[in-house]
């Protein structure tokens, strides 16, 4: 099984170079000295320090961060329990209604989900800013975890937790002790996703959005309106490497409690 | 010493096995669970005693498992009771149930160690620290497995899966320890190994062991008693070899060990059936049936002679011929078709006596039984 042919090689090379030379080029372009986007002119940092002091990006990426954190936490807590609802309480009243408006979200424009959420905090008189952001995200990212942490779930064997309530372990306890460590994998690649999303929303931030609450997507897009910056390469350069560190260190988290379970005791 | 009148009837309040009709440790009444439109355990009763090691025998979809679960608290009857200890378990959930089960997939935590899987059940119970790390060690090396305690489940063999599974339970020390097909994935070799262990464990801890198979040369060999079970009822439920030397029915007949049946009505002096397909047959003990009653005669395969040369006496015996000969080793199951075109099943000891005439397929043979061998069926 080790054999490795010349097509499976360039298969990889070329799986990887589409997915990534993009976001090398753009890394590379943010070390450029020119100030011209698309002409090399050598290697500096100048454009990192010229974004440690524009305020506005830095501000507008400080927001985003801030806003992908919450909403792929709260995602990914309701997300989760209503998977928990769709495959373990079996046929409720309303349950295909439930699962149908968990869904709809996964296959609707993005312009209308915004436009929808737009209405509604207009309709209930509630100031746009980070917050209209956080639950405008939090309902976008939500059905992705419902679909990815149902798909473990419903692999999952119940009678370890029904061995685990003979045991003598509440059904709180159990979720706690032995479903939720099982399907940790899928729920942290579930808040990945959601975190990615957030951080890459344009159109729904854009919707609900208000004064002092402009994320980094609405910032760049404005900027490059007016023409591209090399300092926005710098930005993207340092985004991607944040979003780089939270996938390598999610996977490296999945992979320990895959391994080890739930940290022994001493 | 109790009063005259309620000795047969042992009060709630009397201790176990005084008069030697103990209060059962754990009585079933009429107990029902209805899947749908499908009966899958049907007003069931059944009594189980303290230290007994009990199994219930049943062809596969017969509701055993589903008893277990009803027992243990994962299925809710439809009708009946569970009284352990004379509690009624209908209001405990499966976490408050003094009963242990073992599942059939052994349902090991798959994130967690040996140790910790055999812990489990102890915290639970929130025992301090070193009583649960003493606990869990004795019960691992009991089961065989000390040198094995940090590894994860899925680094052990099935022989060994499954004791954790077995010590997981034990430690918890249950009122009574349901057993669901604990030996059905184990290979032969291990399955006769691991049969006699339990039996020892069982013993050892003077616990109470309920255990459902499919098997049963596995039920006679552990169990006390054998409760057999088909669609959701219990046929009879007796000592193992009471349940082998004198079945209730045709169908316990058919399903323990294998079985030649009869159809005939029992003679005037009910010392005989007749009209059968081997003729009239003698029966040494009175028939409890008036004459003329339909009835079933069942002869075991090994309680049958095979020879070649018409036994001299008369009685019980019918010709017929080889059809088939299965070799099975330490006997040969011959298959004689007999005059009415019906099979008769022989075992025959494969001794090294007959070894120069031993009867091939197609040979004439006459079969035989003594009056002591058969068994009279009412149904
Ligand atoms: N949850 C369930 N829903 C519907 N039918 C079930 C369920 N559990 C068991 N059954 C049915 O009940 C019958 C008995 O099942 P089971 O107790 O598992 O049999 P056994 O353990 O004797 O093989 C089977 O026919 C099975 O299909
Ligand atoms: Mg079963």
């Amino acid at each position: 099984m080790r054999k490795v042919s010349i097509f499976n090689i360039f298969a990889i090379v070329l799986g990887i170079a589409f997915l990534y030379l993009p976001i090398v080029i753009l890394v590379i372009y943010s070390f450029n000295v020119s100030r011209l986007v698309a002409v090399w002119g050598g290697w500096s940092t100048r454009w990192y320090a010229e974004l440690a002091g524009d305020n506005e990006i830095l501000q507008a990426a400080f927001t985003s961060l801030r806003v992908a954190l919450v909403s792929a936490s709260a995602a990914t807590v309701l997300g989760t329990l209503a998977a928990v609802a769709l495959v373990r309480f079996g046929r409720f009243r309303g349950r295909l209604l439930f699962a149908s408006m968990i869904y709809a979200p996964l296959v609707m424009p993005e312009v209308i989900t915004g436009l929808s959420l737009l209405l509604l905090f207009v309709a209930v008189e509630v100031d746009r800013g980070f917050w209209t952001v956080v639950i405008a995200h939090t309902t976008m990212a939500m059905c992705f975890v419902t679909v990815i942490v149902q798909s473990r779930l419903v692999d999952f064997d119940i009678s370890l937790e029904e061995a685990a309530m003979d045991l003598g372990a509440p059904p709180l306890r159990t979720f706690l002790s032995i479903t939720l460590p099982l399907i940790l994998p899928a729920i942290v690649a579930a808040w990945m996703l959601a975190f990615a999303l957030s951080l890459d929303d344009l159109v729904v931030a854009s919707f609900t959005t208000g004064p002092g609450a402009t994320t980094l997507p609405i910032r760049i897009y404005s900027a490059v309106r007016l023409g591209v910056k090399p300092e926005i390469n710098a930005v993207c350069s340092i985004f991607v490497g944040i979003v780089g560190m939270t996938v390598l260190i999610a996977s490296l988290l999945a992979k320990l409690t895959g391994a080890r379970g739930t940290p022994a005791r001493p | 010493m109790q009063i005259t009148g309620a000795k047969d009837r042992p009060t709630k309040s009397s201790p176990a096995s005084v008069d030697g009709n103990p209060r059962p440790l754990l009585r079933i009444e009429g107990l029902s669970k209805r899947f749908g439109s499908f009966m899958a355990v049907d007003r069931l009763s059944l009594d189980i005693h303290a230290g007994e090691f009990f199994a219930l025998l049943g062809p596969s979809g017969c509701g055993k498992t589903t008893l277990l679960r009803l027992i243990a608290g994962f299925e809710r009857p439809n009708a009946g009771r569970i009284v352990l200890d004379g509690v009624d378990l209908a209001p405990v959930p499966p976490y408050r149930r003094p009963v242990n089960m073992m599942f059939q997939s052994y349902a090991l935590f798959p994130h967690l160690t040996v140790e910790a899987n055999v812990a489990f059940g102890l915290k639970q119970e929130g025992l301090p620290r070193g009583e649960i790390a003493g606990r869990v060690a004795d019960m691992l090396a009991l089961v065989k497995l000390e040198s094995l305690g940090t590894r994860k489940p899925n680094e052990l063999s099935g022989g060994q899966r499954q004791r954790v599974a077995l010590a997981r339970c034990l430690v918890k020390r249950p009122r009574v320890l349901l057993l669901d097909e604990p030996l059905a994935a184990l290979d032969k070799k291990l399955r006769d190994l691991t049969r006699f262990e339990l039996m020892e464990l069982q013993r050892q801890l003077g616990l109470t062991f309920v255990i459902v198979t499919h098997d049963q040369s596995e039920a006679m060999i552990v169990a006390d008693r054998i409760g057999v079970m088909d669609r959701g009822r219990l046929m009879q439920v007796a000592a193992p070899d009471e349940i082998y030397e004198r079945p209730g029915s045709r169908w316990v007949a058919d399903f323990v060990g294998d079985i030649n049946l009869f159809e005939g009505r029992v003679g005037d002096d009910r010392l005989s059936v007749e009209g059968t397909a081997a003729g009239r047959l003698r029966i040494a003990a009175p028939i409890g049936a008036e004459p003329r009653t339909p009835v079933w005669v069942a002869v075991r395969p090994e309680r049958i002679r095979l020879s070649h040369d018409k036994p001299p006496n008369l009685e019980n015996c019918l010709a017929g011929t080889i059809v088939e000969i299965g070799y099975l080793g330490d006997v040969s199951i011959y298959q004689v078709r007999i005059a009415d075109g019906s099979r008769v099943k022989a075992a025959v000891a494969n001794t090294d006596g007959n070894g120069g005439d031993s009867p091939q397929p197609a040979d004439n043979v006459w079969l035989s039984f003594s009056p002591e061998a058969p068994i009279v069926l009412m149904r």
